[in-house]
C-alpha cells in the first residue's frame, strides 16, 4: 500500500475538465473533435502532446497525413461512472508499487475494466461522424488509419508521457476505430504509465487521454529531401531523392532514386538525373508490404512530377524554417488524397553534415562597398551558372 | 578539328567582289599594317549582339562613337581598375571588339583614383542621376531642333532687317557638325552611369554566388530589378490605348492594322491619347536603335497598330493584360527575404543589404539608359539623317533619299560645302557625278558584304576570361570561348544562359529582323540572334524564347523574365543548329535547347 501515491480524485477532476471545454470549444471544432488543420494552440490541454505536435505541423504548412483528435473531454465522459471510478481507484489503493508483478496485473485489470466499460454514444457519433468525414476526404471506403494515444496533464503541458502510450497502425472501419480508442484510453494504466505518475509524484489530477486518428499513407512515391545542397554546402537549393512506392526499395539499396535540386526560393527544378527504377514496395489491401517489379513503361519515367517536387522542395523549406536549422525530411506522395493535397511530410529532423561545419563569414561580404567592388572588379569572376 | 586560337584578322577570307570595302569606314576602324603587331596578339570577337549586321557607313560611325563613349568612362574618367577601353574594328563590315585591360603592375595605382572618382558617383547617385535625365532630354531637344530643310531661294528679310549677317547655308553646315557633337554628347551620357552601374550590379552578384554558389543568375536579377522601368512604358502606353479603343467602340477601326482610318469624335478622341504619350514613350525602336533600318513606332504606325489589335484580341476575350505590380513586387521582396533568411550570419545579412542597396540605387539607370539613348536620342539621331539625306536628294546633291547611308559623315561635310558653295554662287554642283558611282559601288558592296557570315572570333583568346565587361555585357565567357573554338564539352546540345526560368516545347521560329516579328505564330518559340525590348508585345504568344547572344542583362532576358516566357540566351550557334518548324524543348531553367525532330 503506497501511502505517497496520490489517489485519482475523479470528482476533482471533471470540473477543470469541464471548465477546459466552455473556454475551448470554437466554431471550427465539434463536440469531441478537432482537426489537425484547424488546430489553434490553445487547444493543446484537449489534444495531448502528440497530436498538438501533428496539429503544430499542419499550421506550419507542412502537411502530415490528415486526421483529427478526439479530445480529453471524450474520455472524461467515461469517469461520469461512479462505479468504474471507485473501481480504478480501488485497484490503485491496494497497489505495491514495489511488487513488479503486482504493478503488471492492477495494469492488466484497471485495463480491462476501461475496455469493458461501454464507449458513451455522444462519443460514437461523433467519431463515427468524423471518421466517415476522413474516408470521404480520401475518397476511400474503411480507410485504414492509424489510432494513437495522446496524452496530456493540467500541471505539465509538455511531459506528453512520450512512448508510455499506445499507437495502433492499420485500424480500418468504425467498430475497429472504436474499439482502438478505448484502448488508447486504457493506456493511461499501463504499467509504466502508473510506475512513471508514482515515481515522478505527479498528481494524477487532471490527467486526460484524447486520441488521434491519422490516415494510413499509401505512397505513389515516397523519398527523402535535404534543405541544402550536399554537394556544396548552397543553402538555396533542396536536393531530394525520389523513387515509386514505399521508402524500402531506396532504403535497402535495391533501386538507386531519381535525384533532384529545385531552387528553395524561386521554386525551379534545376536538375534532374532520372534511373531506372525495377522494383518498389507497396502496401496490400490488408496493410503488409510487397516487393513488385515495375512495369516497363514507369522504370525510367520520373518517379514524381516538377509540381510535385515544388511541393516537397516547399515543405522542406518550412520544415527548415519552422525548426530553425537545414533539416532531412522523409515525404511521400499519397495514392488517396487529391492533387494538390497529397505531398506529405513524415518525418522530419536536423541535417547533421554540413549544420556542423563552422560558418565563416563570406570573403565577399563586409559593408565598404567600394573596397568590394574594387576586389569584385580586380578578382576573375566566372559568370556562367555551372549548375 | 580542335584548336587553341582564331584566324587572324589578316587571313580571313572575305565575301567575293568587295574590293575596295575599307572606304566605307574610316582608317582608324580597320585593320591595317600600321598596328598589326597589335591587332594579331589580341582577342576580337564579333559584336553580334549590338551589331549582327554588316554596317553601313552611318552605322558603323554611331558604332565608333558608342564605343569610344564606353572606354572613355572606363579609361580617362573613373580609372576603372583592371579595365581601360575596348578597342574596336570594322572586318569586312562587321564590328569586332576587344577589351583592353590594364597593366597588371599598374592596377593598384589606379585603385585609389578609381575610389575616389567612382565613390563620388555611388555617393552621389540619385543626385547625379536627377541632372543626367535633364541633361539627356536637352541634347535630345537640340538635336530634335536641327533644321536640315533644303536651303531657300532667298533670306528671309528678318535676316536682313534683324541685321544677322549669317544665313541657311551657314547654319546648315553648322547644324551639321553640331549634329556630330551632338550624337557624341548622348553617347558619353550613354556611358556616364554605365559601367558604374554593372560594376555595382557585379559585386553583388559574387556575393550571391559565393554564399549560394548554385544560385541561378536570374536569382539575383530579380531581386535587382526595377518593377516600374521605363523601358517597359512603351508597352505599357499600347495596352492603355487598346482599352481605350475598345472604350471609344472603335476597336474594329485596328483589325486591319496596314490600314487605320480614325474618324469622328471617338476616333478623335483616341489620336488625342495617342498624342499626349506619343513624345516621349514612341521614339522606340523596333531594332536596338543601331541601324538605319530600324523601325521608329512613331513613324511606322502599323507595328503600334498591330500590336494593339492583338491587345484588343486579349482584352475582348477576357484576358487581363495589366501588368500586375503589386503581385511582382511582392514576389521579388519574397525572394529577397527569402535568400537574405538563408545567409549563414547576421554580418552576413547586413552586407547583403549594404550591397543590394546599391545595385538598386543603380540599377533605375542601368534599366533606363537604354530608353533614353537607344531608342529615344537615337529615333530622333536616325529621323535627321533621314531629312538630310531627303534634302541632299531633293536638291540634286545624291541621286536617292538614302544615298546619304553611303557616304562617311566625314565626307559629308564635302557634299555640303558643294551644296553650300554653289547655292551661294547660284552654280552647278558636283556631287551627284562626283558621288553617284561610288555610292552605287559601296552599295553593292555592302549587300555582299551582308550575305556573309562572319566568324565569331579573331585572334589569340586569353586562358581565362576575366574581365568584368565583357562578362556582362556580352555574356562572353571562358565557356562560350571554348564552345567557339569547338573544344566545348557538349558536342550535341545547344546550351546558353538560364535566362529566365521554366520549360517548354513547341514548334521554332526563325526570326533575323524586326520585320519577320510579324511572323510569330501563337505558340510559337522565338529563335533569333538577339531580340530587342520593343518585341515585347509579341512576347505574350510566344512559348519561349532562344538567342545567339546575350548576358544575364541581354533584353531578352529582362523582357523574358517579365513576361514568364522560359529563355535560353547566349547559345553562340542557336540560329545556325535549329531551323524555323523544327520541334525545340526550350528549358530556361538548365540553359539548355533540345531539337526535338
Amino acid at each position: 500500500m503506497c501511502e505517497a501515491c496520490p489517489i485519482i480524485d475523479w470528482a476533482e477532476a471533471l470540473p477543470t475538465v469541464r471548465s477546459f471545454t466552455a473556454r475551448m470549444v470554437s466554431e471550427s471544432t465539434t463536440d469531441f473533435i478537432v482537426w489537425y488543420d484547424r488546430y489553434e494552440p490553445e487547444q493543446k490541454p484537449l489534444v495531448g502532446g502528440k497530436n498538438a505536435s501533428l496539429g503544430e505541423m499542419m499550421r506550419a504548412e507542412m502537411p502530415v497525413p490528415p486526421g483529427f483528435a478526439l479530445t480529453t473531454e471524450a474520455c472524461a465522459l467515461i469517469w461520469h461512472d461512479a462505479d468504474l471510478v471507485d473501481d480504478v481507484n480501488g485497484l490503485l489503493r491496494q497497489l505495491d508499487h514495489g511488487d513488479y508483478a503486482q504493478n503488471v496485473d492492477v495494469s492488466n485489470r484497471i485495463r480491462g475494466r476501461i475496455e469493458s466499460f461501454p464507449v458513451p454514444e455522444a462519443v460514437v457519433d461523433a467519431l463515427g461522424a468524423a471518421y466517415e468525414g476522413l474516408c470521404s476526404h480520401c475518397e476511400f471506403e474503411d480507410l485504414p488509419v492509424a489510432v494513437r494515444s495522446s496524452a496530456t496533464a493540467e500541471d505539465l503541458p509538455d511531459a506528453s508521457f512520450a512512448g508510455q502510450q499506445d499507437t495502433f497502425l492499420w485500424i480500418r472501419g468504425l467498430p475497429p476505430v472504436i474499439e482502438h480508442t478505448r484502448r488508447c484510453w486504457s493506456s493511461l494504466f499501463t504499467d509504466r504509465a502508473i510506475a512513471y505518475r508514482h515515481q515522478m509524484g505527479y498528481l494524477n489530477r487532471g490527467i486526460g487521454m484524447s486520441v488521434g486518428v491519422q490516415k494510413m499513407v499509401d505512397p505513389i512515391a515516397s523519398g527523402v529531401a535535404f534543405t541544402l545542397n550536399p554537394t556544396n554546402g548552397d543553402r538555396s537549393q533542396v536536393a531530394i531523392d525520389a523513387s515509386w512506392g514505399l521508402g524500402e526499395a531506396v532504403v535497402s539499396g535495391e533501386v538507386t532514386p531519381d535525384n533532384f535540386l529545385v531552387d528553395k526560393v524561386l521554386h525551379e527544378v534545376v536538375k534532374r538525373e532520372i534511373s531506372t527504377k525495377h522494383v518498389e514496395y507497396r502496401l496490400t489491401g490488408a496493410g503488409a508490404v510487397e516487393k513488385v517489379e515495375i512495369e516497363a513503361g514507369r522504370q525510367n519515367q520520373a518517379s514524381v512530377t516538377d509540381a510535385e517536387l515544388i511541393a516537397v522542395a516547399q515543405l522542406a523549406r518550412r520544415a527548415e524554417k519552422h525548426y530553425g536549422c537545414p533539416q532531412d525530411v522523409e515525404w511521400a506522395i499519397d495514392r488517396h488524397l487529391p492533387d494538390g493535397g497529397n505531398v506529405l511530410m513524415l518525418q522530419s529532423r536536423p541535417e547533421t553534415v554540413w549544420s556542423q561545419k563552422q560558418t565563416q563569414p563570406l570573403k565577399r561580404g563586409g559593408t565598404d562597398p567600394m573596397a568590394s567592388i574594387v576586389s569584385t572588379l580586380v578578382s576573375p569572376l566566372h559568370k556562367k551558372s555551372d549548375t | 578539328m580542335a584548336t587553341n586560337r582564331f584566324e587572324s584578322p589578316f587571313e580571313v577570307d572575305g565575301p567575293q567582289g568587295v574590293d575596295g570595302w575599307e572606304e566605307l569606314y574610316p582608317p582608324s576602324s580597320s585593320f591595317g599594317e600600321a598596328r598589326r603587331q597589335y591587332e594579331d596578339d589580341r582577342f576580337w570577337f564579333w559584336d553580334s549582339m549590338h551589331w549582327g549586321h554588316a554596317l553601313t557607313p552611318w552605322d558603323a560611325y554611331f558604332f565608333e562613337v558608342a564605343l569610344a563613349s564606353l572606354s572613355q568612362m572606363n579609361s580617362r574618367h573613373y580609372r576603372i581598375p583592371p579595365a581601360d577601353g575596348v578597342d574596336f574594328r570594322v572586318l569586312y563590315g562587321y564590328a569586332y571588339l576587344s577589351p583592353v585591360g590594364v597593366d597588371p603592375s599598374k592596377i593598384g595605382d589606379r585603385v585609389p583614383q578609381f575610389m575616389e572618382r567612382a565613390g563620388f558617383y555611388f555617393g552621389n547617385w540619385n543626385d547625379l542621376y536627377d541632372r543626367w535625365l535633364d541633361k539627356v532630354k536637352d541634347t535630345i531637344a537640340r538635336i530634335e531642333a536641327l533644321d536640315f530643310s533644303p536651303l531657300p531661294e532667298m533670306e528671309d528679310l528678318e535676316v536682313v532687317t534683324g541685321g544677322v549677317g549669317l544665313g541657311s547655308g551657314f547654319e546648315l553646315l553648322k547644324s551639321y557638325h553640331q549634329f556630330r557633337d551632338l550624337v557624341l554628347e548622348a553617347w558619353n551620357y550613354h556611358f556616364e552611369f554605365l559601367n558604374l552601374g554593372y560594376a555595382a550590379y557585379l559585386d553583388f552578384f559574387g556575393f550571391c554566388k559565393e554564399a549560394f554558389p548554385s544560385i541561378p543568375d536570374l536569382g539575383i536579377a530579380k531581386m535587382v530589378a526595377g518593377v516600374e522601368v521605363d523601358l517597359f512604358r512603351p508597352n505599357e502606353e499600347l495596352k492603355v490605348l487598346a482599352r481605350k479603343a475598345i472604350d471609344l467602340g472603335i476597336a474594329r477601326a485596328f483589325d486591319d492594322p496596314e490600314n487605320v482610318s480614325l474618324g469622328g469624335d471617338a476616333g478623335a478622341a483616341w489620336q488625342a491619347a495617342w498624342d499626349a504619350v506619343e513624345n516621349p514613350w514612341f521614339n522606340f525602336t523596333s531594332g536596338n536603335g543601331f541601324y538605319h533600318f530600324d523601325k521608329i513606332w512613331k513613324e511606322e504606325r502599323s507595328i503600334p497598330y498591330g500590336f494593339i489589335r492583338d491587345y484588343i484580341a486579349k482584352i475582348e476575350a477576357g484576358e487581363d493584360i495589366t501588368r500586375p505590380i503589386e503581385a511582382i513586387t511582392a514576389e521579388r521582396d519574397r525572394i529577397v527575404s527569402e535568400y537574405r533568411d538563408l545567409l549563414g550570419s547576421d554580418e552576413d545579412r547586413e552586407a547583403f543589404d549594404s550591397k543590394l542597396g546599391l545595385a538598386r540605387v543603380v540599377f533605375p539607370y542601368v534599366e533606363n539608359h537604354n530608353f533614353y539613348i537607344e531608342h529615344w536620342a537615337m529615333s530622333v539621331v536616325w529621323r535627321k539623317v533621314r531629312d538630310l539625306g531627303a534634302t541632299l536628294a531633293k536638291d540634286g546633291l545624291l541621286a536617292n533619299d538614302d544615298d546619304l547611308l553611303f557616304v562617311r559623315p566625314d565626307e559629308v561635310d564635302q557634299i555640303l560645302w558643294d551644296y553650300y558653295a554653289n547655292w551661294a554662287v547660284n552654280s552647278p554642283t558636283v556631287s551627284a557625278a562626283h558621288w553617284g558611282p561610288i555610292v552605287e559601288k559601296r552599295r553593292a558592296i555592302h549587300a555582299k558584304l551582308s550575305g556573309w557570315q562572319p566568324p565569331k572570333a579573331l585572334g589569340e583568346p586569353p586562358e581565362v576570361i576575366t574581365e568584368p565587361f565583357t562578362i556582362m555585357l556580352w555574356g562572353i565567357t571562358s565557356e562560350s570561348v571554348a564552345s567557339w573554338l569547338g573544344t566545348g564539352s557538349d558536342g550535341d546540345g545547344i546550351t546558353g544562359m538560364a535566362a529566365s526560368p521554366g520549360v517548354a516545347e513547341g514548334t521554332a521560329r526563325l526570326v533575323f529582323s524586326p520585320e519577320e516579328v510579324g511572323d510569330l505564330e501563337e505558340g510559337e518559340i522565338l529563335v533569333a540572334p538577339i531580340t530587342a525590348p520593343s518585341w515585347a508585345p509579341v512576347f505574350p504568344k510566344i512559348r519561349a524564347c532562344v538567342t545567339d547572344i546575350g548576358g544575364m542583362m541581354s533584353h531578352a532576358a529582362i523582357v523574358c523574365r517579365e513576361y514568364g516566357v522560359p529563355a535560353v540566351t547566349g547559345t553562340g550557334f542557336g540560329t545556325n543548329t535549329i531551323k524555323t518548324g523544327d520541334r525545340i524543348r526550350v528549358d530556361g531553367s538548365g540553359g539548355t535547347v533540345t531539337i526535338l525532330d
